[in-house]
């Protein structure tokens, strides 16, 4: 922590105590529209469907080899599917280096389908007029480890390279605004307008920011994965475009995913 | 910049991290490093240099459980971005209270799905408490209702205020605030119309 041995801060700091304690007389904002939303649908997560059409893709031959995916090693062994996201990223020996489950549903859709690698990248996000299979897929993934234990531990070098590179980027400063993922979620217990922010950088916070994704994102009607959400953070830090798959994404998942150590799965989540 | 400057930064980030040179993240002299490069591109307005660091970036991107800022990284961060504020040539600080209310409103600006024809704002109310009747705000800085009233509206007081806005870190090296004017989000006239919302006595912001 720097020492802050400027008058000028000190006072700044001594105005912020007193001004917080004004603040508390102000109406208390009330701004959950996903509480107000799940309310409204009971336990319905509209994710269901993309869990449905994400099982179907799943089992459904395809591509020019004419395939299903029942043959994809998420990890735990071709096929199987139970619990496979609770330990991703990991390092996968027939690829030679660290995935997230994204990443590792496309090398399946290459190598076991054959859908060229570009014609499977046109649809990462589905908007509206077209849907994403990676949505619906990721979907049916995360539900079939809802309630298991997140446990993605940096048991080979790989792994500790993925994670040490994903620190350096979440305190990356960088752009016109300075930002790093760390100026939003370095912190406990602060928020954007009346957005709260995770801190992700430990591990309470990284569980809660982790845990529920992908996500029905009720301000979009669309399943986004955590590939969705990291690109958007980077907009919003003013950066160029993440790349979905690339080593950066994969490091920063690394990361999270790691300190959400411990965590209990609940995805597809619903988010604002 | 000057050359001291330059080369105690790069000890700085030399000492920092011995896997920064091997994980190939950290800017260099050419730009960010590989990974950086290959895992973005270019968007609308945020071209792939918006990844290369100044030096200010690069001394503030260390993990809080790594070094700290030594002594004389601070007090060079400090006297360089100081260095940096252009206080406007009219010796004029306070602008509009009205159009600095709309700026602290607007959160356009610099992102790759931003317009840039349209007018970039400061976003003040998503980090800062500002005036009373808006309950939206952030918790990422101090709350400035009441700031002009607090502060009074000297001279200085305006003059710091200009400063602050135009380099966060002339005061608070490595601070969460961006540096408005030094990285050309806000045009002199923008930032004295904020100042005008933080000091004006009509202000908003300083209504009980
Ligand atoms: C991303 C967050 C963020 C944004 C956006 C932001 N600030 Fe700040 N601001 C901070 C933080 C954090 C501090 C406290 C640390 C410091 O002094 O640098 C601060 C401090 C200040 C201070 C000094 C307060 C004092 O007690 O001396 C002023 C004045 C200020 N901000 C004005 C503004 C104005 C005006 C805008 C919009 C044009 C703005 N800020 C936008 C985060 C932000
Ligand atoms: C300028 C602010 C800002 C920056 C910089 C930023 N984020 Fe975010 N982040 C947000 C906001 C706001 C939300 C909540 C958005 C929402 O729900 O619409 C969020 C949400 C998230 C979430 C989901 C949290 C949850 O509980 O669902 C993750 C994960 C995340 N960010 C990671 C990152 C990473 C990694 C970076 C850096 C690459 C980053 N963010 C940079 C503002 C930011």
């Amino acid at each position: 922590m720097i020492a802050r041995h400027r008058t000028r801060a000190i006072a700044g700091l001594a105005f912020a105590a007193l001004t917080a304690a004004s603040s508390i007389v102000l109406a208390q904002p009330e701004d959950d529209p996903v509480a107000e939303y799940r309310a409204m649908m009971g336990d319905d997560n509209p994710a269901e469907f993309w869990v449905m059409r994400g099982e179907a893709l799943w089992t459904t031959p395809r591509g020019p080899a004419s395939v299903s995916l029942e043959q994809c090693d998420l990890g735990m062994g071709p096929g199987v599917v139970k619990g496979a996201y609770a330990h991703l990223p990991r390092y996968f020996a027939d690829a030679g280096e660290v995935m997230d489950l994204e990443t590792r549903l496309l090398h399946c859709m290459v190598t076991l389908q054959g859908i060229p690698r570009e014609e499977a990248l046109k649809q990462r996000f589905g908007d509206g007029a077209r849907e994403s299979d990676f949505e619906a897929l990721a979907a049916f993934v995360a539900e079939e480890s809802r309630g298991q234990m997140l446990d993605v531990p940096l048991d080979n070098p790989a792994m500790e390279k993925a994670y040490a590179l994903g620190k350096e980027m979440f305190f990356y400063r960088a752009g016109t605004h300075d930002f790093s993922c760390a100026t939003c979620h370095g912190q406990t217990g602060v928020r954007i307008r009346l957005q709260q922010l995770p801190n992700i950088s430990e591990a309470e916070g990284a569980r809660a920011a982790y845990s529920g994704w992908p996500a029905y994102r009720v301000s979009q009607g669309e399943v986004r994965t955590m590939q969705w959400r990291l690109q958007d953070c980077f907009r919003q830090q003013r950066l160029p475009q993440l790349e979905f798959g690339s080593e950066a994404s994969i490091a920063l998942t690394t990361y999270i995913a790691h300190n959400a150590n411990g965590a209990v799965m609940d995805a597809p989540g619903m988010k604002r | 910049m000057n050359r001291a400057f330059t080369l105690a930064g790069l000890i700085g980030a030399a000492i920092m991290l011995p896997a920064l040179a091997s994980a190939g993240l950290a800017g260099t002299n050419d730009g960010a490093g590989a990974v950086l490069q290959q895992s973005f591109t270019a968007k609308g307005q945020a071209g792939m240099d918006r990844l290369d660091q100044d030096e200010v970036q690069r001394l503030c991107s260390r993990a809080p459980d790594g070094p700290a800022l030594s002594e004389k990284e601070y007090a060079e961060i400090m006297a360089s971005q100081e260095a940096s504020v252009r206080y406007p040539a009219d010796g004029q600080y306070l602008g509009d209270w009205r159009a600095g209310e709309k700026i602290a409103q607007n959160g356009k600006g610099f992102q790759s799905s931003d317009d840039p024809a349209q007018p970039s704002g400061g976003n003040c109310y998503a980090c800062h408490q500002l005036a009373r009747g808006e309950v939206s705000y952030g918790t990422i800085g101090p709350s400035l209702y009441l700031y002009g009233k607090l502060r009074g509206n000297d001279a200085e007081t305006q003059r710091y205020t200009y400063a602050k806005i135009y380099n966060s870190n002339a005061f608070l090296p490595c601070s969460s605030m961006p540096r408005f004017g030094h990285k050309g989000i806000l045009d002199e006239q923008q930032i004295k119309d904020v100042v005008a919302l933080l000091l004006d006595p009509q202000s908003p912001v300083n209504a009980e």
